[in-house]
Order: structure tokens, then C-alpha cells, then sequence
């Protein structure tokens, strides 16, 4: 760390840097940004941005970037802002690390920053005729009520750029030329896995480009949840990626636990861990239904739905609730398991390891599919950590992005479990990832089952100690887990209140769709639901 | 006046008055025997027909899945064929939150649809906005922007909560009249934010 | 075996006693159109419960149950339902081409249907060239596609219509390959006559490896034609929402939705009538007890049990595999269907000319 430190400091004097936090923290302004964010990319190898999160300061607006080194997993964070608080403006990033492109967007939708340099600045989640930028304090919900005619100018576009002297100005663009077909494919589509849209500009059959439309299912959340307590605010990282919904929760338990210093029982961490192996599974199980239902083999689905039912049983026995489960709180879980549940996994992982057989020979081997997925929507590991894709679609890739192992939360250093790692980064591969990564799943229930058994079936769930009245001291912290699909990380930022001052969510398939043109462009539009179904998103968890 | 519906006891669906009053409306000025055999009989059709239309937007929908699985498996009511064009489609179940930018989509998605037309709000978030009612870009509820048949909450509901509100809504096709009677109570520029009641304010 | 031919020749002279042949010969049209569409429909109905029971036991599910003992009313109520939906006609489209859509597929499948041989005597007319004609008139089908999806005036049923030209004009040559295979075997295009040439043996057995393969290949070509899975690209939902018929509500739907699975009782049909020996009943030479015991099952049985057997390999198809891409799809059929169909032909003529076939 203090090499990275004295870099930094040679690189840009006018930095200041804080170590006191969990990870190295650097305070640049705008005008040093760029050219530090170069040199920490070419020369100390920062290639992996995690995360970009908007913020609004009493004094200041600008961003915190995240930034991951993806040989040694070291994490530093800077924080940049903007000389003018009315009108900010900031340097995107957008040339180093392909995945601002989307990130600096949502930015710009939220705190109207405005990103030099950035190709396309356009809204990412509102319409294009929302008035003003709702996570700003000072906005007020009723400049926007609701409108039920449709969006106009939506091939519209323009960019910030800067000439040598310093001056900014606006260029106007377009998204798709006139002579080019678009088709409009969702919100309301079968195979969009929810209301994503993209408009795809074709040739014959063949994509050329691909317009994605976000935005159809944004509520707000980030926005909502400085209105609630910490406990309140759970509620909503189960509605984000539904699929994820206990190793969300458990992420946000984490985060909070760790600025409030709260120690887990180690009975409740396990059974935390075991609710979030079982989550993936159930969520593996869907995306395998998925896939194979929108390339047209519906059989499969129904096999994959019908062994999700046991999960959902595990679930709402312990729980009570099939989905949604609210069962993770701070300290600890609410409630003790059913007194069968050790049982229920046992028979849940016994029947899902003997189907999972019969789901490759059903689909895997299939010559239809193999053409079909094979040497399709290729993404390269170059291009995966440019667009920061993690979970199982970054290690179809190659790249080595499993939290569980670079950065072990939870109990995880304590179970023997492989990563995934397949090297083509073809839809293929992804699918392939997501199966195997099935069969390491049971391996860790089983192992965690023996733990449990060994902690006792019945027994302590949750801290004795946890504060009535929450308050995180003032200041801000960082966590991520690995959720189904990929790194989800929690961001909070207190005051020392009952409240955080922000949340921000950073979700593994916002990143995902950021490679949907890339990954889609000369293919066919067949190809096109293939491949999105391999990234395997959901879109609540997109657009939050 | 008892609307029969299979294996579900006239009993078990007493909790809803709005399809009572709606019946001792309907029959109060009595009906002719050929027509309201008739009647029956096309009511028999429909209800038991409902083909829903593919529109999830979020948690709900996967539990709609479940509904449409081998567990639950809503084809032994004939409910199966889910469509993913709207003008095949007999019933919209919206399953998730709608917000701003989504509303019109719904909206036009309703008025492509062919008569006759019905809808389940499934899960809070339909219903009245539900743990997102706070935000600045939800529609509270789906009802200010489409006439609504069924309320289901829940978040999401169960497999057999949905199963419920499917029942509930053959009952409510099967008091209806068909020939004379009007299907749809609401005007949809009784709805709150109707397009071209907008319009007129705004001029 | 009872011939039906009994029974219609007995009509035939009923009416003629008291009527001039003029009005006989259309009464008994009248008579003929409305069995047809009767049993039209009828099929028609009885194959949508047929798929969707049989699709429900592949998987692990039920189907249909409530409406009806077993779910047998279901597909009535369905019918009930879909003739009172509204038929909505949009603005900006052909009006008259739109409408016209529906109704040229569904008299393609309707004529197609009535060439068919039910049973021994049981058939509407005897032509010299049945074969031919049924390749013929199945071929309008394709007509009504491309004018829905052309006149729909959206760029989802263009392209699923377009998907379905390409297709199923290069399907048909295959289908039609297969097809002249057999009728290079049995020596004549009347459809009557392919079917008493196999008494003696069914084809798939008479031609032994030409037959088989060229069984294979009508298979495959077959369901290409009838847009079903792996090859149901022109509507494949998860693409295209709903393909070509995206814009049509109500009944037009509806006859879409019959014609197609009418089209799957053609096809299977015409594989039980050209491999399967249509009506004849099973006879394995030497074991006179048991050829004498399949001779009491009525031909009628036979051929709508060989139909219906058919049918369910090809459910059974559709149910388990994916969809194929346009491309993969035109690759199949131009590189390996139409060559090896060619020369699966002209082995079969040099296996009539030897007289190598079983039965020769």
C-alpha cells in the first residue's frame, strides 16, 4: 500500500491521500483527474474499474471511482469533484475504462454532472424529457408528473468536447442514421428477460448496431433509501436483483455490520452463507431455464423450474416466503432454521446433482445448441475487464473475478470450493460456467451442512448485542459479494445519523449490458436473444 | 346469486361484495332465456379460456413462471397459452412495478389488446405502488392509467395467490352480459391519467 | 376389409333414382364440403388437446384437466372464446390483402386435407395425379404467410414472413424429393394406388435403405414446412414475438392457429400414407392368424393411427430440441438434405429398374 502511496504522490503532488479508511483514499480535482487516472491505469496497473458513484458533498458534486488491480486485487478509491457546484463538469474516463461509458451516464441522469469527452451523454434510466436530476437534495418531484404520450427525440444525442484553450461545448449527434432499419426489440418482449429494449439496427438479419434503453423499470431506490433507516433499507436490496436476493441483503448486512463493528455469530454467518449457495443455485437454475427456453427448447425450462421448487421449499419453510425473503438482519438472521432444513438441503442437492445430468443431455450435447452457442458473442478477457464483467460471464471470459476468492467475505476462506474458470468467453462457455459452477455449489452446501450440523441444528442466530437505534459513524464504506451474477457491491456514505447521506448500488448486470453491442454486432438478431440470455441479466438489478 | 366455479365453493369467494352487487345489478332486470343461455355459454368460453399476455416487469413474473411450471402448472385450467402479441392475448397481468417511463408502454400495450380485455394488478407494486410508493418515478398503482379487474397483493404473491385471482376473475366473466349489458364498468376517461384527459387540461 | 366405396356408391344411386345428374353430383359436393369441414375442424380441435396433453406429459405436467372431464372441453371453450374476440384491422395496411391472408392458408391446408385417403374407398376423388396435386395446393400456404406478414406493415412479420419464404420454398424441394422417391417406387402418382401397391409390405420396409432415408428426410423437410420446432423460426416467439400473424386478433388468429396444426395432420398423413401403407393394415407374411386378426381393424383406424403416430414423433421433436438459426437452416437443407435427397432418387430408380427392392 505505501508503494502504491508514494507512486500516487510522484504521479500527481497535488493529491491528497488518506489512508485511515479500509482502502487508500485519493482526493484529486478535475483538473489533475485525467492524467492521474492514466497513469494509475498504464503504470500501476489499476485496469478494473469497480465502480463510479455519483455524490453530492454539502460544498461540492463529483464522483468516487473504485478502482481494482486485477493481479494483486489491491483497491484504492479516489474521489474527484467538480470545480462548479451548479454546473459540474468532470473528464470521463470513458478512454481508459470502456465501462464508464454507461456508469458516467447514470451519473449524469442522476446529479447532472456532465462528462467531457464522454461519446453519448445521454439520460440512462429517465425519460428524455425528465426535468432536472432527481438524486440532487434539492430536487423537487413534482416538476415531473406522470406523462403518458411517448418519448420524443430518442435518436438524439450530443457530446461535451474541449478544444485546446479549455473551452467546453456542446456537439449534437445522432444514435442511427435515417436510412438505417431499426427494429425495436421490448420493453415488452418474451425473451428481454423483463423490459429491457434495444433497438437494433439491421442489415438482412444481421445486427449492426445496437441502441440499449434502460430505464423501464428504475425506481429509484438510491433515492429512496436516504429516506430510510438502516434497517428500512433492506427491504430493497431484494428488489433489485430478485435472483440475488439473500446474498444481496447479505452484502448490505455486511457493509452495515462493518461500520457499526458488529460481531456475527459464526452459527448465523453459515447459515447466511448456506441461504446465499442455495439463492445461486436456484438463480443458475433460472438462467438455465432461460436460455434454453428462448432458443426455443421449452422443455428444458419446465426441468430447471421444477428442481427450483425444492429450493423454494427450503425457503419457505425457514423464511416463510418463497421469494423476497427478508430472512439476513443486522447481526445476524431473524429467525432460527426449520429444524429439518439440514435435511432439506441434503435431499435438494442430492436431486439437483442427479438432474443436472439429465439437463446435459437434454441440452448440452444437443447439435443444435452446440452450433448455436458455440463461437457466438465472443468476449475476450481483454475486453471483460475493460467492461468491468464480472460473475460467471467475466470467468467465461478468463478473467479470475470471483469475490468469494479475491476478496473472501463471510466464511467462505474456510470452504474447498474451485472457481470456474472456462477461456473461449463464447455464449457457450458462459452457459457451461454457469452449470459447473452448479456442481460447486453443492459442494459448499454439503461441506456447510456438516458445519451446521456440527454448530447445532438449533442455536445462537443472531448477535446478543445489536443496537435499537442504528447510527453509523460519519464517513463511508465499501462492501462487495459475489452475487449470482457477478461482483455486487454496497456503497454508504454517512453523516452520523439514523440515515445515510447516499447509498449506491453497484449491480454486476448494469456492466453487463454495457457489452450487449459489443458482443451482438455482426451477429444475428437470433444470435442477439442468445446472447443476451447467456449474459444472463436481470433488469430490475440494471436499473434499480 | 351463485357464480359456479369448479372444485371452489360459492362460499370460499363470498369475501368480494364488488361481484355480489355487480350480479343482483346485472339481473335485476332478469334476461331472456334464449339469450341468457347464450350468455352462459359465451361466459363459459371466455372464462375459461384466458390466454395471458407475456408482460413482466420484475419479481412477480418469475413467480409467474413458477405458475406456468410442472409444481403449479396453470395449463390444467386452460390457461397455459401464454401470448406474446397483445392482440392475442385476454387478459394483461401486470407482474411488477411500473414507472414513469414504462407507463405508456402499458398504456398502448392495453389498447392493442382485443375486446373483450381484462386485468390482474399483481403484486403491491401494481397495486398501489407498494414498497416503492415513495419514489420519484412509480406509478402508483396501475389503475390511474388502466381499469383495473383484479387486485392481487403480495410481493410477490404466492403461485396459489395468483391462482386465487384468476378464479376470481372467471367469476367476474361469468356474471357478465354479453349480449345487451355492457363488459366494462370503467370509462377510461374516468382513469386519472388518461392521455386525452391530459390533453384537455393542458390546453 | 370393408370397403367404403360400398357406401358411397350406394348414395350415389340413392340420389340418382329420383335426381338429375346434375343435381346429384352437387348435392353430393354439398354433402362432401360440409363432411370435410366438419372433420376439419374436428381434427383440427382434437390436435390442439392432442399437443398440449402430450406436451404436458413431456414436461412433467399435466395439461388441460378442468374444463371437461380430463380437460376434454378445453379446446371448445377456446374456440367459443376466440370467435367473439374483436377483430382489430389497423390503419396504414393493405385491408383487403390482410384479411385475404388468413383464409388462403386455411384453404391451402383444406385442400391439401381433402386429398387425403381416409380408408379403402374412403376419398373424395381418385386422381391420376394425387401426389402432385397435394404438393401443389400445399404450396399456397406459403402465399398466405408472406401476404400476413407483407400486409401487417411491421417490420417483426416482415421479417418472420420473409424467415417463412425462404424456408419453406426450400423445404418444399426436399419434401418433394422425398416424395418422388417413393413415387418412383410404387410406379404411379395416384394416391389410391400408392397405397394398394403396398400391400404387400409398407414402403419403409419394400424400399429398405432408400426409403428409410428418404423417410428421414421428409421428416425433417416436413416439419420445416409446417413451421415447427427446431424449425419454428418464422414465428419464433422469443425473436419475433409472435412472427408473421403478430398483428391478427380473434378468429384470423385462430385460423392460423388451426391451419397449423392441421398442416401437422397433413404432414403426418402423408408419412403414414407414403411410408407407413396408409390404410393397409400391418401383415407380416407367413403368420396368417395375425394378418388375419389386423385385417378386422377397420382402415380408417389404421391410417388415422399411423397419422397420429407421426404426429407424435414430431411433438416429440418439437418438444425436445431447439431452434435452429436462419442460417443453419438454409445450410441444412442446400448442403446436405437436397443433395442427398438427389441421390437418394436415383439410387431408388436403379433399385426399381434391378428390381432390387423387397416384393419385386
Amino acid at each position: 500500500m505505501a508503494e502504491i502511496q508514494d507512486k500516487i504522490t510522484q504521479l500527481c503532488p497535488q493529491a491528497q491521500i488518506d489512508t485511515t479508511g479500509e482502502f487508500l483514499l485519493v482526493t484529486v480535482a478535475d483538473a489533475q483527474w485525467h492524467d492521474l487516472a492514466k497513469a494509475l491505469k498504464t503504470q500501476l496497473h489499476f485496469d478494473y474499474l469497480t465502480a463510479v458513484v455519483g455524490m453530492e458533498w454539502p460544498d461540492a458534486r463529483g464522483c468516487v471511482y473504485y478502482l481494482t488491480n486485477t493481479d494483486t486485487q489491491e483497491v484504492i478509491h479516489v474521489k474527484v469533484t467538480a470545480p462548479d457546484r451548479e454546473q459540474p463538469m468532470l473528464h470521463s474516463v470513458v478512454d481508459l475504462w470502456p465501462v464508464a461509458n454507461f456508469q458516467e451516464r447514470e451519473v449524469y441522469d442522476f446529479f447532472g454532472i456532465i462528462f467531457i469527452g464522454h461519446p453519448d451523454m445521454r439520460r440512462m434510466f429517465l425519460r428524455n424529457d425528465w426535468v432536472g436530476y432527481p438524486l440532487r437534495k434539492d430536487y423537487d418531484p413534482a416538476t415531473n408528473p406522470l406523462r403518458l404520450e411517448d418519448e420524443t427525440g430518442e435518436d438524439y444525442t450530443c457530446r461535451w468536447v474541449e478544444d485546446e484553450n479549455g473551452k467546453v461545448k456542446k456537439v449534437d449527434g445522432k444514435v442511427f442514421e435515417d436510412d438505417e432499419y431499426v427494429v425495436n426489440v421490448g420493453p415488452q418482449h418474451p425473451s428481454t428477460h423483463g423490459v429491457m429494449r434495444y433497438r437494433a439496427s439491421l442489415d438482412g438479419e444481421v445486427v449492426k448496431k445496437i441502441d440499449v434503453v434502460s430505464g423501464y423499470i428504475h425506481r429509484g431506490i438510491e433515492k429512496m433509501c436516504e429516506d430510510l433507516t438502516y434497517p428500512q433499507m433492506l427491504l430493497y436490496t431484494e428488489r433489485m436483483d430478485y435472483m440475488a436476493a439473500h446474498i444481496n441483503r447479505h452484502c448490505m448486512c455486511l457493509c452495515i455490520e462493518k461500520a457499526l463493528g458488529l460481531e456475527v455469530p459464526r452459527r448465523a454467518e453459515l447459515i447466511r452463507l448456506m441461504m446465499d449457495e442455495l439463492m445461486r443455485l436456484s438463480s443458475h437454475l433460472l438462467s438455465y431455464g432461460c436460455l434454453t427456453m428462448d432458443q426455443g427448447a421449452t422443455t428444458a425450462f419446465f426441468y430447471g423450474f421444477r428442481d427450483r421448487e425444492l429450493i423454494y421449499d427450503i425457503f419457505d419453510r425457514t423464511c416463510g416466503a418463497r421469494m423476497s425473503m427478508s430472512y439476513s438482519t443486522i447481526g445476524g438472521v431473524v429467525a432460527d432454521v426449520h429444524e429439518d432444513f439440514i435435511k432439506d438441503v441434503r435431499h435438494a442437492c442430492d436431486v439437483i446433482e442427479k438432474n443436472l445430468k439429465e439437463y446435459h443431455k437434454l441440452f448440452t450435447g444437443n447439435v443444435i445448441a452446440v452450433n448455436r452457442m458455440t463461437g457466438v458473442g465472443i468476449l475476450n478477457k481483454q475486453d471483460a475487464i475493460d467492461y468491468a464483467i464480472t460473475g460467471p460471464s467475466g470467468r467465461a471470459s478468463g478473467v479470475h473475478c470471483d469475490v468469494r476468492k479475491t476478496h473472501p467475505y463471510s466464511l467462505y476462506n474456510e470452504f474447498d470450493f474451485d472457481e470456474v474458470i472456462y477461456q473461449n468467453g463464447d455464449s457457450m462457455d458462459r452457459y457451461m460456467v454457469r452449470m459447473k459452477e452448479m456442481e460447486q455449489c453443492i459442494k459448499i452446501l454439503r461441506q456447510a451442512c456438516d458445519k451446521l450440523e456440527a454448530e447445532g441444528i438449533q442455536g445462537e442466530y443472531i448477535a446478543p448485542k445489536v443496537p435499537k437505534v442504528m447510527k453509523l459513524p460519519a464517513g463511508h464504506w465499501y462492501q462487495q459479494v459475489e452475487a449470482s451474477r457477478g461482483a455486487f457491491g454496497v456503497y454508504i456514505e454517512s453523516d452520523g445519523n439514523t440515515k445515510p447521506v447516499r447509498v449506491h448500488f453497484q449491480s454486476p448486470c448494469f456492466n453487463l449490458i454495457g457489452v450487449v453491442d459489443l458482443t451482438c454486432r455482426d451477429n444475428l438478431i437470433a444470435d442477439l436473444i442468445t446472447i443476451t440470455a447467456s449474459l444472463d441479466f436481470v433488469i430490475p438489478d440494471i436499473d434499480r | 346469486m351463485e357464480v359456479k366455479i369448479k372444485s371452489m365453493k360459492h362460499e370460499d369467494f363470498k369475501d368480494n361484495e364488488y361481484i355480489d352487487n355487480l350480479v343482483e345489478q346485472l339481473r335485476a332486470g332478469g334476461t331472456n332465456i334464449i339469450v341468457g343461455k347464450l350468455d352462459q355459454l359465451m361466459n363459459w368460453g371466455v372464462s375459461n379460456s384466458l390466454w395471458p399476455l407475456c408482460f413482466g416487469t420484475s419479481c412477480c413474473a418469475i413467480e409467474f413462471m413458477c405458475l406456468g411450471a410442472a409444481r403449479y402448472d396453470m395449463a390444467r385450467y386452460g390457461f397455459e397459452v401464454a401470448r406474446n402479441s397483445p392482440r392475442q392475448a385476454d387478459y394483461i397481468m401486470c407482474q411488477g412495478t411500473i414507472n414513469y417511463r414504462m407507463a405508456p408502454a402499458l398504456k398502448r400495450l392495453y389498447e392493442q389488446m382485443a375486446e373483450p380485455k381484462y386485468v390482474i394488478a399483481c403484486g403491491s407494486c401494481t397495486v398501489s405502488g407498494g414498497p416503492f410508493k415513495n419514489s420519484y418515478c412509480v406509478v402508483k398503482g396501475v389503475d390511474e392509467i388502466i381499469p383495473v379487474d383484479v387486485y392481487l397483493p403480495g410481493c410477490p404473491p404466492r403461485p396459489e395467490a395468483f391462482f386465487y385471482a384468476l378464479m376470481q376473475l372467471q367469476r367476474k366473466i361469468k356474471v357478465q352480459k354479453y349480449f345487451g349489458g355492457v363488459n366494462r364498468k370503467e370509462k377510461l376517461s374516468d382513469l386519472k391519467y388518461d392521455g386525452k384527459a391530459l390533453a384537455e387540461q393542458s390546453k | 376389409m370393408f370397403d367404403f366405396g360400398i357406401v358411397t356408391n350406394w348414395i350415389h344411386e340413392f340420389l340418382m333414382r329420383f335426381m338429375p345428374a346434375w343435381l346429384t353430383t352437387t348435392v353430393e359436393c354439398v354433402l362432401v364440403a360440409v363432411g370435410l369441414l366438419v372433420a376439419y375442424s374436428l381434427i383440427a380441435m382434437f390436435y390442439i388437446f392432442y399437443e398440449r396433453k402430450v406436451c404436458g406429459w413431456i414436461q412433467c405436467r399435466l395439461g388441460p384437466m378442468r374444463v371437461g372431464k380430463w380437460g376434454l372441453l378445453q379446446v371448445f371453450a377456446d374456440v367459443i372464446k376466440i370467435l367473439q374476440k374483436e377483430l382489430i384491422t389497423l390503419w396504414h395496411t393493405d385491408k383487403f390483402l390482410f384479411k385475404l391472408a388468413p383464409y388462403l392458408v386455411l384453404i391451402a391446408s383444406m385442400l391439401t386435407f381433402a386429398c387425403l385417403p381416409w380408408g379403402r374407398g374412403l376419398q373424395i376423388v381418385d386422381m391420376n395425379i394425387g401426389v402432385f396435386f397435394i404438393v401443389a395446393v400445399s404450396s399456397i400456404g406459403v402465399l398466405g404467410i408472406l401476404l400476413a406478414g407483407w400486409a401487417s406493415n411491421s417490420k417483426y412479420t416482415l421479417i418472420g414472413a420473409m424467415r417463412s419464404g425462404a424456408q419453406m420454398i426450400s423445404y418444399e424441394l426436399s419434401c418433394g424429393i422425398s416424395i418422388l422417391t417413393i413415387v418412383c417406387l410404387a410406379g404411379t402418382m395416384s394416391v389410391t394406388g400408392i397405397v394398394e401397391a403396398q400391400a404387400d409390405g409398407w414402403f419403409i420396409f419394400k424400399g429398405h435403405l432408400p426409403a428409410v432415408l428418404a423417410f428421414i428426410i421428409y421428416i425433417i423437410a416436413a416439419n420445416a414446412e409446417n413451421n415447427r420446432g427446431p424449425f419454428d423460426l418464422p414465428e419464433a416467439e422469443h425473436e419475433l414475438t409472435a412472427g408473421y400473424h403478430t398483428e391478427y386478433s380473434g378468429i384470423h388468429f385462430g385460423f392460423f392457429y388451426l391451419a397449423e396444426y392441421l398442416n401437422l395432420f397433413i404432414v403426418s398423413g402423408i408419412a403414414a400414407l407414403l411410408f407407413l401403407g396408409g390404410w393397409m393394415p400391418l401383415h407380416i407374411s407367413g403368420w396368417d392368424g395375425f394378418n388375419a386378426v389386423m385385417d378386422y381393424i377397420p382402415s380408417v383406424v389404421w391410417f388415422l393411427g399411423k397419422a397420429f403416430f407421426m404426429t407424435f414423433i414430431f411433438m416429440w421433436i418439437r418438444w425436445s430440441f431447439p431452434r435452429v438459426r436462419i442460417d443453419q437452416m438454409l445450410a441444412l437443407e442446400w448442403r446436405y438434405l437436397m443433395p442427398i435427397g438427389l441421390v437418394n432418387l436415383v439410387v431408388m430408380a436403379i433399385i426399381v429398374t434391378k428390381g432390387w427392392y423387397f416384393g419385386a
